[in-house]
């Protein structure tokens, strides 16, 4: 029997309870009376911040008042009016930077109307009781090719196949969802609620997923647009950036990503290796999500090291609270500069860092952790898409997903903007409204 | 989603939310701004006679009553009718109903009590094209004063007299709009029946002092030290309102005669009570004035969804469908015997209802060790306070008892035949049994 102090690599750490304890839900649901009191805190703003701080403008006062005259349902009908995967938005949104950091009552009392769970208690209302919500207009005979369906793909989908049109989605990995299936901490989303998302999500008919379709391997944008009316592109950010440095190849240095994604596929936590030592390289959502989520698979020791300072982490302070909670230990204003190890890792060390007039600066001085597991998550980066023209790193796109080659969209992480989930979806439902018109301009 | 096209005295209407006769409908720009965000109809604001308008005091019009959370109870008012010139209203009025034939547009009219004042304005509020017109017997403050408003409404025979002449000079739909203040309110409503109104609307305002000020003495809103009653309106008068409809639905002079609800009107839940209680549509004010015309869209939505789910496809298959079982207190069943129950899984241990059976009622509610409240059975009256002051929904309910069960209180038989006050025993004007 392994144990937090067990050295190196190992599974098993905890006992099953303890796992499943570790990453049950998050915020549980609210139940009726909850819901009641939290939706009558809201106070019906006109023209309401919060709306506006909404990638996709759900129109936030109405669906509370739908929960406070005792219609979840018919709110939630609201919610995905705007954003078809409400109900992931509402366990993963970082809503202490939008929504409910807009909240009037943020201003007023520092204790904003809780969106994000009224606005789950809403959705999982729906979703449990009813079947898909929307129906289908009738067929137009136009086919839309989406690669990727993670939240821009399938939100675009979704409205091309609401409108009539014909949908085959080209997924590369072997299940829907994108970063929803395998980029999320799992206690932010339990029990296969992604999966049962995008069941529901095809419950408007006319969406086809194809499995183990890479674009540029098994289908080519070149063919798609042969064989297509219009093309989406939702393909997210494939690469990882990798650090480079002495020692940055040794065994125990892994992306945070594929370690998210493992944890997120397995049937088993408890058969899930992790380190007694583990460091995080990095300060956004991945590192707090992958920093986390080792500590509560029970590695000992689990530092979360930041290069620059609290204020600038990407990562909420919600995000950096709920680490800290969990036991993650944050450092900031520290760089990795070498690894030490015969073979695989022991030890990471690390470089102080400052900033001077405005560049961020090693100090010169050093310090070593013990380390026998260290996960990158120090962003990711495009695969190249071939005949696209780039803005920056990312694909360059019009307000509405137009991309630089005619007849194809794009939006999501590969795509400027903020790489969230909602984000996503709102440019996937813009994009898909902005190849509706196009297609039926061209019908007619 | 369910169809809310309403029907009321021939007027057609997207739906049945209209926006009651007060300051939301004084000008055009009101009026537009509430169609452009889905009102189904409008009644403006009261017109009076022509010549000189009437002038409106220059300090607070409103008081409010607060709940917590300063969540707007009620509000009352002083404001009398329209300030504005008749012409100008006129000539708005025509233009809004030319620019939406789809929705409905009253003229609220008070004038004099005479016959020449009602013959005058009414040929002028036809040429506006708009869908009929409502009488405001109603306003209780300033009008009043002056022998129009409830000063009419509570005088039957007044309203039966303009009513008639109402319909002797204006050929579309005259809505008699009741006032509150009156001690029954049927007597107004056949007036109103027998003048020949099409419909009545209620309630008007009730009248009112919202609060007084402890530093000034003065009344609520306060004018310069002093204050006047005003007309009260907003959720505080909805269940007022409910009763008083209910009143003239089941009574057999005004039975089936058209109601416009209006009283508190906030949510859709708000709109269905009015309407199965026998209103044909309703008519809103607070609601618009706490939260914006855009409150409709909850009104619309949370209706229709209602209708999804009853399988109702119009509203006309459920107005009026509660007015069968309001009744008089002498036919209630007597052999209705419940008992409370309280769920000690969803107990949270704060014993208000204890405190107030043990204080106020029946010394029902036992209070054992460790704070586990119990309902004893031999004293319970089943009268429904401990399940009124629970704060959790569904912990204490109302539980039949069984026929051949025996109620410990009073150590009958419970029997499940019906039996009311008119055959009971006690009663000294009980009719025999057959």
């Amino acid at each position: 029997m392994t144990s937090p102090q067990t050295p190196g690599i190992q599974s098993g750490r905890l006992s099953q309870d303890q796992l499943a304890r570790n990453f049950e839900d998050l915020h549980a649901p609210y139940d009726p009376h909850e819901a009641a009191v939290a939706a009558d805190r809201c106070y019906f703003c006109h023209d309401a911040p919060c709306v506006t701080a909404c990638p996709t403008e759900i129109d936030i006062p109405l669906f509370i008042r739908q929960i406070a005259t005792g219609q979840p349902e018919a709110a939630a009908k609201t919610i995905f009016e705007q954003n078809i995967l409400g109900g992931m938005c509402a366990r993963v949104c970082p809503t202490e930077t939008l929504c409910e950091e807009a909240c009037v009552r943020e201003t007023a009392e520092g204790k904003p109307v809780e969106i994000g769970r009224l606005q789950r208690y809403s959705t999982d209302a729906l979703m449990a009781r009813q079947g898909h919500p929307f129906d289908r207009a009738a067929e137009t005979g136009k086919r839309v090719a989406v690669v990727g369906a993670g939240p821009a793909g399938l939100a675009c989908a979704h409205r091309l196949a609401m409108k009539g049109h014909a949908v085959t989605i080209y997924e590369a990995r072997p299940r829907p969802g994108g970063l929803n299936e395998y980029g999320i901490a799992a206690y932010k989303t339990v029990d296969g609620f992604a999966a049962r998302e995008v069941d529901w999500l095809m419950g408007i008919g006319g969406i086809t997923i194809e499995y183990g379709s890479t674009l540029g391997v098994e289908v080519t944008l070149e063919g798609l647009r042969e064989n297509f009316d219009a093309v989406f592109l939702g393909v997210g950010l494939a690469g990882v950036n990798l650090l480079e440095l002495e020692g940055g190849e040794k065994a125990g240095v892994e992306d945070a990503v594929r370690f998210i994604a493992d944890l997120r596929q397995s049937e088993d936590l408890a058969a899930l290796p992790v380190g007694r030592n583990v460091v995080v390289i990095g300060g956004g959502m991945t590192a707090v999500d992958a920093a986390v989520q080792s500590k509560l698979l029970g590695a000992e020791n689990v530092t979360l090291a930041y290069r620059r300072s609290r204020e600038e982490m990407p990562a909420s302070g919600f995000e950096q609270d709920l680490a800290a909670s969990k036991g993650v230990r944050l450092m900031f204003n520290v760089m990795p500069v070498a690894m030490h190890g015969n073979g695989a890792v022991r030890e990471i060390e690390l470089e102080y860092t400052a900033l001077v007039d405005g560049k961020l600066q090693g100090t010169g001085e050093t310090m070593r952790l013990p380390a026998d597991q260290v996960f990158r998550a120090i962003g990711q980066t495009l695969a190249p898409v071939e005949g696209l023209d780039l803005d920056g790193r990312k694909l360059k796109v019009t307000e509405t997903g137009r991309t630089s080659l005619a007849g194809v969209w794009a939006g999501g992480d590969c795509t400027p903007g903020e790489d969230l989930t909602v984000v996503a979806v709102a440019e996937g439902r813009d994009a898909a409204e902005d190849i509706h018109a196009t297609l039926m301009a061209t019908a007619g | 989603m369910a169809d809310l096209t309403t029907d009321f005295l021939g007027i057609t209407s997207p739906n049945p939310f209209w926006l009651a006769s007060a300051p939301p409908t004084d000008k055009e720009y009101n009026v537009r701004r509430a169609f452009e965000a889905g009102w189904g109809g409008v009644v403006w604001k009261t017109l009076g006679a022509e010549g000189p308008p009437v002038v409106n005091v220059n300090g607070p019009r409103y008081g409010v009553i607060h709940g917590a959370d300063r969540r707007v109870l009620g509000i009352n008012n002083i404001e009398l009718i329209t300030d504005r010139p008749l012409e100008t209203n006129l000539e708005e009025m025509a233009r809004v109903k030319a620019d939406y034939p789809d929705r409905a547009l009253i003229a609220s009219i008070m004038v004099p009590c005479d016959e020449a004042s009602w013959k005058a304005i009414l040929p002028r509020v036809a040429e506006t094209g708009c869908d009929g017109i409502e009488l405001n017997f109603g306003c209780p403050h300033g009008m009043s004063e002056r022998g129009m408003g409830s000063a009419v409404g509570q005088v039957p025979e007044y309203i039966e007299m303009v009513t008639r002449w109402c319909k002797q000079y204006y050929d579309k739909p005259v809505i008699v709009k009741l006032t509150p203040n009156i001690t029954d309110i049927r007597k107004p409503a056949t007036a109103a029946k027998n003048g020949g109104a099409d419909a009545v609307s209620l309630i008007n305002t009730i009248n009112s002092i919202t609060s007084v000020d402890l530093d000034n003495f003065a009344p609520e809103p306060t004018i310069d030290g002093k204050g006047s009653h005003g007309g009260y309106c907003g959720p505080a008068v909805k269940p007022i309102a409910l009763s008083m409809v209910s009143e003239i639905a089941r009574n057999a002079d005004t039975h089936g005669l058209p109601i416009s609800g209006i009283g508190g009107v906030t949510t859709w839940r708000d709109a269905a009570e009015f309407m199965v209680l026998g209103c044909g549509n309703v008519q809103v004010c607070t609601a618009a004035m706490t939260y914006g015309f855009k409150i409709v869209e909850e009104m619309k939505r949370g209706l229709s969804q209602w209708m999804d789910e009853k399988g109702y496809r119009s509203t006309s298959e459920f107005i009026g469908k509660a007015v069968p079982n309001v009744t008089d207190w002498q036919y209630l069943n007597l052999n209705y015997v419940t008992k409370a129950k309280i769920d000690q899984d969803a107990c949270i241990k704060c014993g208000r209802c204890y405190a107030a059976c043990e204080d106020t009622s029946h010394q029902a509610i036992w209070m054992k060790e460790g704070r586990v409240f119990e309902v004893n059975d031999a004293e319970c009256v089943a009268c429904n306070l401990c399940i009124d002051v629970c704060p959790v929904e569904d912990c204490i309910t109302m539980e039949r008892m069984e026929a051949g069960s025996t109620d410990p209180r009073t150590g009958k038989t419970v029997s499940d035949d019906y039996a009311n006050w008119t055959t009971h025993p006690n009663n000294p004007m009980a009719k025999a049994a057959e």
